[in-house]
Order: C-alpha cells, then sequence, then structure tokens
C-alpha cells in the first residue's frame, strides 16, 4: 500500500513539489472514502479540507431558485476540489457530491493553512497552485455564464 | 457546379449559378438543428470536396446561406448539411421534405489540414454546432485511420439535449482507435457523464502536445479560451486550426460581406491557421 507523500507525489497537482514540502504536507493527509451519492462537502459550511482526486467522480453542485440542485462541474481522476479553505470566512461557495465510488486524499485545512503561516516559501508554493485552480475555475465560469453555445447559426 | 473538379468551380459564371439538387432525407438533430442529404437533381457530376469545404445552399422563396458540408468526403455521392434553424432562411429550409429542390453553389473554401497531420496526433475540439464541419475530419481520419497518431475528440454542448450527432459519438466512444470525451456547460439529473467547459478536457486528453494538429470550431469565444489551453498543455500556436463564421455571400471573395481584417472568410477560409487570425478575434470590433 501506497504511503501518503507517495499518494501526494502521484497526484498531478503535487508532482513536482520539493520533497521537504510533500513531507509537512503528508502530514497533513489522509486518505477517504466516498460512495457514490455521498457528499463531502456542502455549500455555507465550513471549509476544513481539500482534496485530491484520485478515483472516482465528484460533482460540484449548487442550489437554484428555480431548478433546484444543478451540477456546474464534474471532477475526476487527477483533479484538486476545493479552495474555499484558503480564504476566510473558510466557508464553501458549492457542494461537492460522489456521483460514483470515489477515493480521495483529504487534506486539512486548519492544518496546512498552519504550516503555510510557518514557512512562508510552503505557503507561497500553495498559494501559487492554488491560484492557478482558481483561475481555472473563473475562466470555466466565465465561459459557461456567457452561454456561448446559445445563438450559433 | 456542371463539371466537378476539387476545390472551388472554375469561373466567374459558374460560381454563381445554383444547380439543382433535390433532398434525400431531412433528420433532426437535436430541438434547433437538423441534417439535410441531398443529391443532383436528375442525376449530375459526382461532388468533390475535403473536409472543412461548405456550399451556398438556396432555399428558393427564402435566400441563400452558407452552410458547411457535415458528410464524409469519401462518399460524395450525396452532399451533407448539417444546421441550426435560427434564422429566415434556415427556419424556411427546417420545414423542408424529401423530394424538395435547393441550389447549391460549391464547394467553397480551404479545408481541414488533414494532409499536413499526416503521421501526428489530431486533437478535434468542437463547441455545440461547430461539430458539424468538424465531422468530415473524423471521417477522413478513421477512413485512413494508419496515417494517423493518436485521434481525441472533445466536444462540449450546452446541456444533453444539446449534443449533435449523439449515436455516432456513441459509436466513436466505443472504439479502440479513438478518444471521444463529451461535456455539457449544465448537466440534468439523468446526465451521468461530465459537467464543465469543453476547455476543461484539455489537460487530461490523451495527446502528445509536441507532435499534435489541432483543429477546432465553435463560437469565436470558446475558441479564443480553446486555443489558449491548448498552447498552455504545449501544442505550437502553429499546429491549431480554427473555421471561422462570417456572413457569406458570394462566396468567392467578390462581394466583401464577410471580410475580416485582411482575410474574405469565404476565399481565404473558412479553415484558418489560428496564428494567421489569432490578432483579429482577440479584438472585439471587428
Amino acid at each position: 500500500m501506497k504511503g501518503l507523500e507517495e499518494l501526494l507525489v502521484d497526484h498531478a497537482f503535487f508532482r513536482d513539489l520539493e520533497p521537504p514540502h510533500l513531507t509537512l504536507l503528508a502530514g497533513c493527509a489522509s486518505q477517504v472514502r466516498v460512495d457514490e451519492g455521498e457528499f463531502l462537502f456542502r455549500e455555507g459550511e465550513v471549509a476544513r479540507a481539500f482534496y485530491l482526486v484520485r478515483h472516482g467522480s465528484v460533482a460540484i453542485q449548487s442550489i437554484t431558485p428555480h431548478e433546484g440542485m444543478v451540477t456546474i462541474q464534474t471532477l475526476g481522476e487527477g483533479d484538486i476540489l476545493g479552495w474555499s479553505w484558503l480564504l476566510p470566512p473558510y466557508r464553501w461557495h458549492f457542494s461537492a457530491r460522489a456521483i460514483q465510488p470515489t477515493v480521495v486524499v483529504g487534506l486539512d485545512a486548519a492544518c496546512v493553512r498552519g504550516k503555510c503561516e510557518q514557512d512562508p516559501g510552503f505557503g507561497y508554493d500553495i498559494m501559487r497552485r492554488f491560484s492557478q485552480v482558481m483561475a481555472s475555475r473563473l475562466e470555466a465560469m466565465h465561459l459557461q455564464l456567457m452561454n456561448v453555445y446559445e445563438h450559433r447559426g | 457546379m456542371s463539371t466537378v473538379a476539387e476545390g472551388a468551380p472554375a469561373t466567374a459564371a459558374d460560381v454563381m449559378r445554383p444547380d439543382l439538387y433535390r433532398i434525400q432525407r431531412v433528420r433532426r438533430e437535436t430541438h434547433d438543428t437538423f441534417t439535410v442529404e441531398l443529391r443532383p437533381d436528375r442525376g449530375g457530376a459526382r461532388i468533390a470536396y475535403r473536409p472543412g469545404q461548405f456550399n451556398m445552399i438556396y432555399v428558393f422563396g427564402a435566400g441563400e446561406i452558407p452552410i458547411s458540408i457535415s458528410g464524409d468526403a469519401g462518399a460524395a455521392a450525396r452532399l451533407v448539411h448539417t444546421t441550426r434553424a435560427v434564422g429566415t432562411v434556415t427556419n424556411v429550409m427546417s420545414r423542408l421534405k424529401a423530394g424538395d429542390l435547393v441550389g447549391v453553389r460549391g464547394p467553397f473554401g480551404t479545408p481541414w489540414p488533414t494532409e499536413l497531420a499526416r503521421g501526428h496526433d489530431v486533437v478535434v475540439v468542437a463547441g455545440g454546432i461547430g461539430l458539424a464541419p468538424l465531422r468530415p475530419v473524423l471521417y477522413w481520419v478513421l477512413a485512413h485511420r494508419a496515417d494517423y497518431g493518436r485521434v481525441v475528440l472533445l466536444y462540449g454542448a450546452r446541456t444533453p439535449q444539446d449534443i449533435l450527432f449523439r449515436r455516432e459519438l456513441e459509436q466513436w466512444r466505443a472504439r479502440f482507435d479513438l478518444d471521444v470525451h463529451v461535456t455539457v456547460d449544465r448537466g440534468s439529473q439523468a446526465w451521468r457523464g461530465s459537467v464543465g467547459v469543453v476547455t476543461s478536457l484539455i489537460p487530461k486528453a490523451p495527446f502528445d502536445p509536441r507532435d499534435a494538429v489541432a483543429m477546432m470550431c465553435g463560437p469565436e469565444v470558446m475558441m479564443r479560451y480553446t486555443a489558449l489551453e491548448l498552447q498552455r498543455r504545449g501544442v505550437p500556436v502553429g499546429q491549431i486550426y480554427v473555421s471561422m463564421e462570417r456572413n457569406m455571400k458570394c462566396a468567392v471573395g467578390f462581394c466583401g460581406h464577410c471580410q475580416f481584417g485582411q482575410y474574405f472568410v469565404c476565399r481565404d477560409g473558412p479553415v484558418f491557421p489560428y496564428d494567421r487570425v489569432e490578432d483579429l478575434i482577440n479584438r472585439w470590433e471587428i
């Protein structure tokens, strides 16, 4: 069975993480299995962790006034789930629900934030990686909001 | 188009005269898109065209519009066009039936770089109805499968109900020599597939970015983001091709309706190397 450091470095998001930083991060990690239909977190709850998806698939969902629960995005193997843990007030903006049996590595938010404060080099690396995630999600949402497929003839 | 050679018809008089074609079949693809299959009326010449080219279709009493060819260039005894009913002409056209006549001029325009892509991975990225002009590429590549490396189709639609050529996508997905990934911007309760924009499929798609030729078609804003994501993945900009859409009238660069910067889309396009139009695509006022 693989150790947590190995699981982290196997994941695309942390593949090139420096070994000392990997050790720091592994101290905050645990493996989590989620059944189909089970929520990893719900919109509005305190963001206590973020996740690396190893196997399976997770739907990012939100409740809308007219359509109820709507899936905004699906994530799969190699994706990173959650960035609300990084910025106050540390509340989830969306819900995340497994749409098939899923295995993730969970990273404890308070633990990672604490290590970011103690080691600015580590903190910068984490911020840099998550800035990319946030920029990608913003870009994707921008495209979705534009509803670009609607009027093409 | 009484005599047909590959590429555009020969003389100015020829190019402006439509030939009569009879509709063999009309197929509804989604709630607002449809496909027509045409054959020359009373026999006529075989139509030769290359993937990516378009025809001008004259719907009598309504007008003439450019529509890309969505059929198999290897089965050119019939012309296949897929479009969305969005304007006067396409709405009238959507109500035509088998046996009705239309006028056809063409084929016009530049093709997809299927020859240049030989020996390389092929990445096809389509959004919405943009899959229609790219379908001939897939027919072509699959008919000459040994000549190409990995072949990947990334397709994004608005909702599961808007997925074009659904049955064919399912058949392609079952093949071992083609990777098909479909995503929708907005899922439904019944949808078990991917939700997210088509660009989100690019980072994990199985191809070698340095050795890939990418061909994309869809709304311009989607193509802009797709080109960015392809380049982020490592595809050189010179290996990215795009099909542009403009208001084409004469189809041969006479009238200027489809002018796009220094280009006429009908004559210099619709397929362009992305680095030739990148600056124009990013300009709002063009």
